[in-house]
């Protein structure tokens, strides 16, 4: 796993855009992608350009996901980075609460100065075995998703959906609200 | 229907080429939505249903897409029926996730992003590589233990489609029992497009025990296959391109494997 591991270039960085197509259909937009002279704010907040337009069909799908739910207290905290990157801090912005099919989700972003440095799930459903199963999955893919994959050998999954859309739905809420 | 579809570019592109590569593919999706949704009374499927228009009528990706189905239908055995449940009015809305996940593909591809994955909600279309000289490596995921994986394909281009009842229970019904399947856990088919991988797949599913002589006889035109039958065991074509774990639940945890 260390042989190659491109990744780990501290040029790349990813994106997340998120529209809604086929009824309540959410696109999660990722992107490794040289920064090549733009700022990684920019770079990393751009992808969600598609959002506007999409927001008023999100709502209007078939799905029980729907639209957001009413936005809990907004929660960004911000700290000292520790080592030597002193200019950029550390915070972590809580997006909105998302009512899935499964029950709640909700996601805290942690990023440092403008890259994501984690996404942590604040709420899942957790009622029953099916939805425990799906989480201890959907959880890490995702996550993994969001994240500079720094050591995933593996890019993707096929065969899993969940929870994704109230997940993207939460992670750029609180990219929104980062960027705001 | 509600889904997700994440777009993973790997081409290094400035961030505002960047960006117009994902708005291409964002439109792509679009217009599939506006025209195949069950959702919107004004799509042209929703028309048809009506019978306010006919097919022939359609722009070409209507009749595209019918085709398509009809294809798929009689390529399965009927195991794959895009009519099956609308009491005999045409519902291609099977085959339309991996159709506008392929259309989306091409519209990245044109604009310049060529190595790319489109995943919608698990069914993947890969195109180019994760990184300078390496392919896109895609887990299947173990239908019986979602934490863990039962093989991992490697390629560059490449459509793969999974269909389980794990994650949907009963979602797939055998149009020609009427029954839900049961036999297997999952199926997964590996080919050039995505369209049609999902709908094999999901025939697959439906067909149960049936299954392996269908796909041997898809592995005949070069689509590769996999299945997790419902007491664990894996079959999969020869060749098939990656790594394969002997049984389902018995592949080390998700991410570290291999």
């Amino acid at each position: 796993m260390s042989d190659h591991n491109p990744s780990r270039s501290p040029s790349r960085r990813a994106q997340l855009g998120f529209v809604a197509i086929l009824g309540a259909v959410a696109v999660v937009v990722t992107a490794k992608a040289e920064s090549g002279g733009a700022s990684p704010a920019h770079s990393a907040l751009s992808g969600s350009a598609a959002t506007p337009e999409a927001a008023p069909s999100a709502g209007s799908g078939g799905s029980g996901s729907g639209s957001a739910a009413a936005s809990p207290t907004p929660s960004v905290s911000s700290g000292a980075s520790s080592g030597s990157t002193a200019s950029s801090g550390v915070r972590s912005v809580t997006g909105d609460t998302i009512d899935t099919r499964y029950g709640p989700v909700q996601v805290r972003v942690v990023m440092r100065g403008t890259k994501i440095t984690d996404v942590v799930a604040v709420q899942l459903p957790s009622a029953r075995g099916r939805d425990l199963e799906i989480n201890s999955f959907a959880v890490p893919e995702l996550r993994q998703e969001v994240l500079d994959d720094q050591s995933a050998q593996i890019d993707t999954v096929s065969g899993a959906s969940f929870t994704s859309d109230g997940y993207a739905q939460s992670v750029q809420s609180a990219l929104d609200r980062a960027r705001g | 229907m509600g889904t997700i579809v994440s777009i993973d570019v790997r081409t290094p592109l400035r961030p505002e080429r960047l960006e117009r590569a994902f708005a291409a593919a964002a439109d792509a999706l679009h217009d599939a939505d506006a025209t195949f949704s069950t959702y919107r009374a004004d799509s042209w499927v929703s028309r048809i249903a009506r019978r306010e228009v006919t097919l022939a009528q359609g722009p070409a990706p209507v009749q595209e897409v019918y085709a398509l189905a009809e294809q798929c239908r009689v390529r399965t055995g009927g195991a794959f029926d895009p009519a099956w449940r609308a009491d005999g009015t045409l519902d291609p809305t099977g085959l339309v996730k991996g159709w506008a996940a392929d259309r989306a593909s091409d519209a990245l591809t044109a604009a310049g992003a060529p190595d790319h994955c489109v995943n919608a909600a698990g069914d993947l279309r890969i195109r180019g590589s994760r990184a300078v000289g390496q392919p896109w490596r895609v887990g299947v995921a173990d239908p019986l233990d979602a934490t863990r994986l039962v093989a991992v394909v490697e390629g560059r281009d490449l459509a793969v489609a999974t269909s389980g009842r794990a994650y949907q229970a009963d979602h797939v019904v055998d149009p020609r029992s009427g029954r839900p399947a049961v036999a297997l856990a999952s199926v997964t088919v590996v080919g050039p497009d995505l369209t049609r991988a999902d709908a094999y797949a999901t025939a697959g599913l439906a067909a149960g025990r049936d299954a392996e002589a269908l796909l041997v006889d898809l592995a005949r035109d070069g689509w590769s296959w996999l299945v997790v039958a419902a007491g664990g065991a894996v079959r999969h074509s020869p060749g098939f391109p990656g790594r394969v774990a002997a049984a389902a639940t018995t592949g080390p945890t998700w991410p570290t494997w291999p």
